[in-house]
């Protein structure tokens, strides 16, 4: 044995303490690993996440109207709120709605609809009738016009507005909305939609997760316990209809439900309902829930296959053994080792159906209508972008709640695709 | 697991309610899929088993949504005549292979890179990258519309490429970093040390390697594409009409039972791509030695 202690650090033949080499060795490596990912995260941070984040800046984005109306803002933020504005108020609003372009106005004016609904209409007529007046006072002379102007709600209506940014749409998309003062209410009854629809979105969710997991379960556990050859098959079943087109599917289901459809039709011929009065099966909240329960099935049956794959069949022979009724030893010991699929299953289906779309766009009819629909409704028909954007990111921040959960309990790099 | 032989009979029961259960379940599952090939030959405008159709009559049996869906358009044909479904055909082959090309490549690199035992921030970027399947649909449609609009990408061949690309490449991440688990590194320290340089690694040692990994990533890629309806209809135009766009269109406004012949096909293109991941699946297990699942 050598008594020689070696002083200092190990050092490695160019003379490097090895700890330094291998930190360097290991940041190029970090380096080289990162280098393979750069493209596609940088393609993926372009084409989605920042369109997404476009989308989040939208919702709360007032900054358009305060291009059309910059000096009348500026001038209103010193009004006192009681009675009319001062004439300069009126003066200014009446010069930028005289100089503002057809368009402009008349997406700022469906702006200020948003918040007290007359505005569109006052703008229009006044724009025609404002070329008339061509010097002040104006304030009599505006509200000479229409009425509206000398009605202090109207302008107390535009305090929201001032603001470059506003919480007013994530307000409207869970039915309140800001009053005259600015302080926060509820919307009157008969605009109350969305509470009502983020409600049902949530139970039409949470009931296509227990009713796929109710159909879910035992084939997954046919599978599972079902010698390869047979099981291998029966796996064809499941992931067929994972590959095959979710129109092609909502189309097959349209023929069964519909009135004179499959099932409507057998049931009569068995005489077990009568013709005339043939279940309602679509275009309401029956066939949103019966069309993404077979829509969402693989989505439960595959995470719970391959947990169950792992449970050793011992297990249950023990607990057999040693005198637990099959129930019984099912209940205690199979269920158990199972839990990691359900949840995996369960936060899968449930994740996938609050963003549905399709489905209850076609046979979800007036009753089935998920919050999804409201944010293509609003995108494509309203053009309200503001809602559609606010009521796409709280759906965002819910399902973000969701697929957090799932990282944390399964971890995403173990989703299965067949 | 089977029935031993001295079960009771409240367990033979018992098992065998369970086996039909599961059979229904089975059915339920996938007789809706099967139910659009017979009706696509009904000559019946309306989705409905008729009567001739039922008694194999000869006139309740026709062609003629066929002939429709290829646009060829003959006298019997009443309803209007249009070449969107082949146009729709066209499209969905072309932004479907294009973005599959875009994502395949970007994806199997990240996914070796995410491989790699040194990779820093690994969960936090597999979720970023894995996100555009998670988000749902609507909310991706959305966003892509108004970042989309203010690059002039709407109603563009170039702005749908991209989006399906970018929702595509999640399943090729997926799919190599299977293939890749077990993968084993020393065969790429052997190549090395055997004189090839990196580019010759990769395509003599890894490639054939995870081959299977990347076809059926690049098949989910394609499908997923393929049957894309949401981001279609809202960042694309009537000019880019695909497929899914197609019947949307068709199943909102005239209901026309060339969506079924349309349906039927799309039922054999996914027993087809079904069977070939399958056959992947197995190969790729074959070659990584993992024996039966």
């Amino acid at each position: 044995m050598s008594s020689e202690t070696i002083s200092g650090p190990i050092l490695t033949s160019d003379g490097i303490p090895l700890k330094v080499s291998l930190k360097k060795a290991e940041r190029i490596n970090k380096i080289r690993a990162f280098l393979l990912v750069l493209p596609l995260l940088a393609f993926i941070l372009i084409t989605f996440i920042i369109p997404i984040g476009d989308m989040l800046s939208r919702s709360v984005d007032d900054r358009y109207i305060n291009t059309v109306f910059p000096k009348t803002f500026e001038v209103y933020k010193k009004w006192d709120k009681k009675g009319l504005p001062s004439e300069e108020v009126f003066k200014t609003m009446f010069l930028e709605i005289g100089e503002a372009k057809g368009f402009k106005i008349g997406k700022a004016s469906t702006r200020m609809n948003y918040s007290k609904s007359g505005w569109k209409s006052l703008i229009k007529k006044s724009q025609r009738k404002f070329k008339k007046i061509k010097e002040g006072p104006y304030k009599d002379k505006m509200i000479a016009v229409d009425k509206r102007w000398g009605d202090p709600i109207y302008w107390k209506a535009l305090g929201e507005m001032v603001d470059p940014t506003t919480f007013g749409y994530y307000l409207n998309a869970v039915d309140l909305k800001y009053d005259s003062n600015k302080e926060i209410i509820a919307q009157p009854e008969n605009r109350r939609i969305y509470i009502h629809t983020w409600i049902k979105t949530f139970k039409v969710s949470l009931l296509v997760t227990i009713f796929t997991l109710m159909l879910g379960y035992p084939i997954a556990y046919l599978l599972a316990t079902l010698p390869l050859k047979y099981s291998n098959l029966l796996m064809i079943c499941v992931l067929l209809p994972f590959w095959t087109s979710l129109l092609v599917r909502t189309v097959a289901w349209m023929i069964i439900l519909q009135q004179k459809g499959v099932f409507n039709n057998l049931m009569v011929m068995a005489g077990l309902i009568a013709d005339e009065n043939r279940w309602k099966l679509m275009y309401n909240e029956t066939g949103t829930i019966i069309v993404m329960t077979q829509i969402l099935l693989p989505f439960m049956v595959l995470p719970l296959y391959s947990v169950m794959k792992t449970i050793s069949p011992s297990y249950m022979k023990a607990a057999l053994n040693l005198g637990a009724s099959p129930l019984h030893a099912f209940w205690k010991v199979y269920m158990p080792n199972s839990i990691p699929g359900i949840s995996a299953g369960g936060l899968l289906v449930f994740i996938i159906a609050i963003g549905y779309f399709i489905t209850p766009e076609l046979v979800g009819g007036k009753d089935g209508q998920m919050i999804g629909n409201w944010i293509a409704y609003h995108l494509k028909t309203t053009l309200n972008w503001g809602l559609c954007a606010a009521l796409g990111s709280v759906l965002l921040a819910v399902m973000l709640v969701f697929y957090w959960l799932y990282n944390k309990i399964i971890g995403v790099e173990n989703i299965k695709l067949g | 697991m089977a029935l031993p032989v001295y079960a009771t009979t409240p367990q033979r029961i018992g098992y065998y309610s369970f086996l039909t259960y599961c059979g229904l379940v089975f059915f339920f599952l996938v007789a809706p899929i099967f139910i659009v090939l017979p009706l696509s030959f009904s000559s019946s405008p309306f989705f409905e088993f008729t009567r001739e159709f039922m008694t194999l009559d000869p006139s309740g049996w026709s062609l003629k949504w066929y002939k429709q869906m290829v646009n060829i358009c003959g006298v019997e044909v009443t309803t209007v005549c249009t070449d969107k479904w082949m146009r729709g055909t066209v499209n969905s082959f072309y932004i479907g292979i294009v973005s599959t090309f875009i994502a395949t490549g970007l994806g199997t690199v990240a996914a070796l890179g995410l491989s790699r035992p040194h990779m820093p921030f690994r969960a936090l970027i597999m979720a970023i990258l894995i996100s555009p399947m998670i988000v749902p649909l609507i909310i991706t449609a959305a966003g892509m519309f108004f970042f989309y609009s203010k690059l002039g990408l709407t109603h563009s061949y170039t702005g749908l490429i991209l989006a399906h690309t970018a929702l595509g490449t999640p399943f090729v991440v997926i799919t190599v970093t299977a293939t890749l688990t077990g993968f084993d590194n020393n065969l790429i320290r052997a190549s090395q040390s055997l004189g090839g340089d990196t580019m010759k690694t990769f395509f003599k040692v890894i490639m054939p390697l995870i081959l299977p990994g990347v076809i059926s990533g690049a098949l989910f890629a394609f499908i997923t594409s393929f049957d894309e309806v949401v981001v279609v209809l809202f960042v694309g135009s009537v000019e880019q009409v695909t497929i899914p766009r197609q019947m949307w269109a068709g199943l909102r406004q005239e209901i026309s039972p060339v969506i079924l012949c349309m349906a039927t096909c799309l039922v054999a293109l996914s027993i087809g791509l079904l069977t070939t991941v399958e056959l992947l699946r197995r190969r790729s297990e074959r070659l990584r030695g993992i024996k039966n699942r």
